[in-house]
């Protein structure tokens, strides 16, 4: 997916002169700390990735897609890892990678690019909110804070009133995914085209491949990331956009291709960090999960419950949290998918609360003020 | 849609900014059939198909010594090397120094230079034209008779086609166009006319006795009668297919028939007495006892004004402005015209223009490619084009100018271009159309200006919300509204 590489700043100039070395001093540097926000658009299969093989309803459920698992490495008595994903076994191992199962946000139907809106803006619904709770985390960090996207164009997590800077790794000529959720909403009332669209949407993120070339442009992609949160006076926090997750047909290969590029991924910035990434915090979070049940097409459909990842050197690893709420029928969420036991934004905000020393109640309040449970994820952070 | 917008965008290619069909559209439209311009100043600069076909000539000919050359060129290592290796002989057209490639590639060159200058000319007529109306019509008639520029020797031709054989004509009678283009250098060669040889003539009798494979070929024939005239499946048999083709023999390309340069001289159409049938042919149970080239050309007349034709053209055209399944009762006005006139087009278009069915206020038509360019063009105030850009867009968008792969042309139907990934294309193409633009359009202004009183209101929305001019202006392009006309 990211081939050529060409910056594109948007409207964030200033940043992108002090990644690269405009202004050597920083003399307020006042956090050492690197948060990744990795999205994985499309739905990704938290079912597939980390598998109850405990659950004694796991292999009836999932059919072929359990097939995967039969030599996965188990993390402990319920959960197995994809095999695919060998660097996140090595960070479980070292106890610097927490899952956290069956996890939700607020949203509650079924549609990308309302699931990515709520996931991204931190509201409890659709369009609820202007800006993403990413931008809004800038301002209660001290002002050298920067952000950076790796994107073409700014993805609404990082959008608000702070400033932003933006690079693409690819040059091709795909249209923003902003324009592209405006299209969504500006053909919803016509029948025609609301389908058509549908489908186009759904295409365009099966084909934005993070599996392709064998996961070395998912490396480069998180190469690229680590340079420019290591680059003096560089980005505090970055975000990376995945496609390709939402797995309808063929799904074992596909999601197996998907997985092994998100590995190389976090591999690669780990490894780019270097030192750092003792002070690195990475989420892998979807916007919502897929159905228990393999369909027609030896895929999955959209589903609700999820998995979320937290990654880094920084992290309470080595355990999966989660209340499981199994996957005999009559557990599922409305008969087909894995009922969420935990909120996302509780996570995130518990997640980054703790990684950058703030107060959850306060960040909460700015990040995710529609956020139903005050909760607070305990841990999550090495102490 | 309001009158005028229907005016603006069904019949005619979208509007520019400052276009107002006024009180009556109706009349407004009727009036561009005195403003058409045949023949403006980009198209007649460019090169003519007399030009062309003497280039193709020209090519035949250097190819031919070209391949008398290297069959008496020496090859040295040949006879050792075949000893050595068996047949293992690298083909000898791999051979960069091979003068067949060298004299092919320098025709390819040549010929696209030609299709790319009639390529932005036409796109340029139609941002400019002051009669759209005119100027839709000249894209439905050529691709009524579609050529496609799919072999060398019609990426230079097809473009010349359009320009001499169909926008002359688009006001005058449907005979006189059907005459001028299948006597075109480009169809004569598009549907291997200009190769046909009747087995009975002089040449094919003297092909004959030499063993040669001289013969008829009824492709022309066929598709005059099921594409261009009668249409498909309207009583004719392949014995009269057959005749025709026969009729046909003898009609050619000076410089480009069988035999070469022996047709006569201009690159333009000419008849070849001595592959011409003799005999008089029995087509539609009549027989047709002309001549020589009149044959043909008497055949061509009936055809013109033969119903199965007017109902064929009514029911296209009908198409074209009141939806994919056109209204029957269209089609018989349209009809009528067609055959009380004997053909002649302006009355057709009146018909079609006084029909309450071309009014109808839903849209009716899912865009083409090509429309939604030009009339997204048009809409954001092109006048000027960057050389190559038009071949590069309709190229990605699905539609490669005069190149519809077929004779029947491209389809006029919603089911060809109301596709998921055609869609997500255009919204491609709009996002990088709006950027050029430098926020100097405000799409919201021009939005109600290009559909006076039919933008709905999740479409003004959309625009109005927005969050730079150049998103505003990529959202007016995809709108529904913009899609379909």
């Amino acid at each position: 997916m990211l081939t050529r590489r060409n910056f594109v700043a948007l409207g964030a100039s200033a940043v992108v002169t002090s990644a690269f070395g405009a202004r050597m001093a920083l003399a307020r540097a006042a956090t050492e700390r690197r948060f990744v926000f990795i999205i994985q658009r499309g739905a990704a299969d938290g079912l597939g990735t980390l598998a109850p093989v405990g659950d004694p309803a796991f292999a009836g459920q999932r059919g072929v897609l359990a097939e995967d698992f039969a030599a996965a490495p188990k993390l402990d008595g319920m959960f197995a890892l994809h095999p695919a994903m060998t660097n996140t076994l090595g960070l479980y191992q070292a106890k610097q990678a927490l899952f956290v199962h069956a996890v939700a946000s607020p949203y509650r139907e079924r549609s990308h690019f309302d699931g990515q809106n709520v996931l991204e803006t931190g509201g409890a619904s659709a369009y609820a909110q202007k800006d993403g709770w990413l931008n809004r985390l800038l301002s209660l960090l001290p002002a050298d804070d920067k952000a950076i996207a790796l994107a073409a164009t700014i993805p609404m997590a990082l959008r608000g009133p702070a400033e932003v800077a933006s690079y693409a790794p690819s040059s091709l000529p795909d249209a923003s995914d902003d324009l592209l959720a405006r299209v969504s909403a500006m053909y919803r009332e016509d029948a025609q085209l609301h389908a058509i669209w549908e489908q186009a949407t759904a295409t365009r993120m099966l084909t934005s491949d993070l599996a392709a070339d064998n996961g070395r442009n998912a490396a480069a992609t998180g190469t690229l990331a680590a340079k420019l949160l290591t680059a003096q006076g560089g980005a505090r926090i970055a975000m990376i956009e995945t496609g390709g997750w939402d797995t309808h047909a063929q799904q074992r290969g596909r999601l197996t291709g998907q997985l092994k590029g998100l590995d190389a991924m976090v591999g690669a910035l780990r490894t780019g960090l270097g030192p750092l990434w003792a002070n690195t915090m990475v989420v892998v979070a979807t916007e919502f999960g897929r159905t228990v049940k393999v369909n027609g097409t030896q895929g999955t459909d959209h589903g609700t419950g999820a998995l979320a990842m937290l990654m880094g050197g920084a992290v309470n690893g080595g355990r999966v949290v989660a209340d499981w709420p199994g996957l005999g029928d009559a557990a599922l969420y409305e008969a087909r998918d894995l009922r969420p036991t935990a909120g996302l934004d509780t996570l995130l905000n518990s997640a980054v609360a703790s990684h950058f020393d703030l107060q959850p109640v306060r960040t909460a309040a700015k990040l995710f003020p529609e956020m139903k449970s005050a909760g607070v994820v305990k841990d999550l952070v090495r102490a | 849609m309001a009158k005028a917008g229907i005016a603006l965008n069904r019949f005619g290619l979208g509007g520019r900014p400052g276009d107002a069909p006024g009180a009556d559209p109706a009349r407004w439209l009727m009036a561009q059939l005195e403003r058409y311009e045949a023949r403006p100043e980009v198209i007649a600069a460019l090169a003519p198909s007399s030009q062309i076909v003497g280039e193709l000539a020209d090519y035949r000919r250097d190819l031919r010594e070209a391949r008398r050359d290297m069959r008496a060129m020496p090859r040295p290592e040949a006879d050792t090397e075949v000893a050595m290796r068996g047949s293992a002989m690298p083909p000898r057209r791999r051979d960069p120094d091979d003068p067949t490639a060298q004299v092919r590639r320098d025709a390819r060159l040549q010929a696209r230079d030609h299709y790319a200058d009639a390529i932005s000319a036409r796109a340029l007529t139609a941002l400019n034209s002051p009669a759209p109306f005119v100027e839709r019509l000249v894209h439905f008639w050529a691709n009524h008779f579609a050529v496609s520029a799919d072999k060398l020797e019609m990426i230079g031709l097809a473009g010349s086609f359009e320009f001499e054989a169909v926008r002359p004509h688009v006001l005058g009678k449907f005979g006189e166009m059907l005459h001028a283009v299948e006597r075109h250098p480009a169809m004569l060669v598009y549907l291997d006319q200009a190769q046909s040889v009747g087995p009975n003539s002089a040449l094919g009798q003297a092909a004959g006795r030499r063993g040669g494979k001289a013969g008829l070929n009824e492709n022309l024939a066929r598709e005059i009668l099921e594409l261009h005239t009668l249409g498909v499946r309207t009583g004719y048999s392949q014995a009269d297919v057959t005749e025709f083709a026969r009729a046909m023999t003898g009609w050619s390309v000076a410089g480009l028939g069988r035999g070469g340069a022996d047709d006569g001289q201009g690159g333009g159409f000419a008849f070849a007495p001595r592959r011409h049938e003799p005999g008089t042919r029995t087509i539609l149970g009549k027989s047709w006892p002309q001549q020589g080239e009149a044959q043909a050309a008497a055949v061509l007349d009936m055809l013109a004004t033969h119903p199965a034709t007017a109902r064929h053209i009514a029911t296209k055209l009908a198409r074209h402005f009141a939806g994919d399944d056109p209204p029957p009762a269209l089609v018989g006005k349209l009809e009528t015209a067609f055959l009380k006139s004997g053909g002649d087009l302006p009355s057709v278009y009146r018909a079609l223009v006084e029909a309450p069915e071309c009014w109808v206020a839903q849209p009716v038509k899912f865009k083409s490619p090509w429309e939604w360019t030009i009339s997204a063009l048009r809409g954001l105030g092109a006048e000027q084009l960057p050389p190559m850009a038009m071949n590069g867009l309709m190229t990605q968008l699905g539609q490669p100018v005069w190149k519809p792969g077929s004779p029947a042309g491209w389809d006029d139907v919603a089911g060809s271009w109301a596709g998921p990934d055609a869609v997500m294309r255009r919204v491609e193409a709009a996002e990088r159309l709006a950027q050029r633009t430098r926020d100097t359009v405000d799409a919201r202004a021009r939005a109600a200006e290009l559909f006076p009183g039919a933008l709905s209101e999740s479409t003004a929305q959309s625009i109005a919300r927005a969050e730079s001019p150049a998103q505003g202006v990529a959202l007016l392009l995809v709108a529904p509204e913009f899609l379909r006309r």
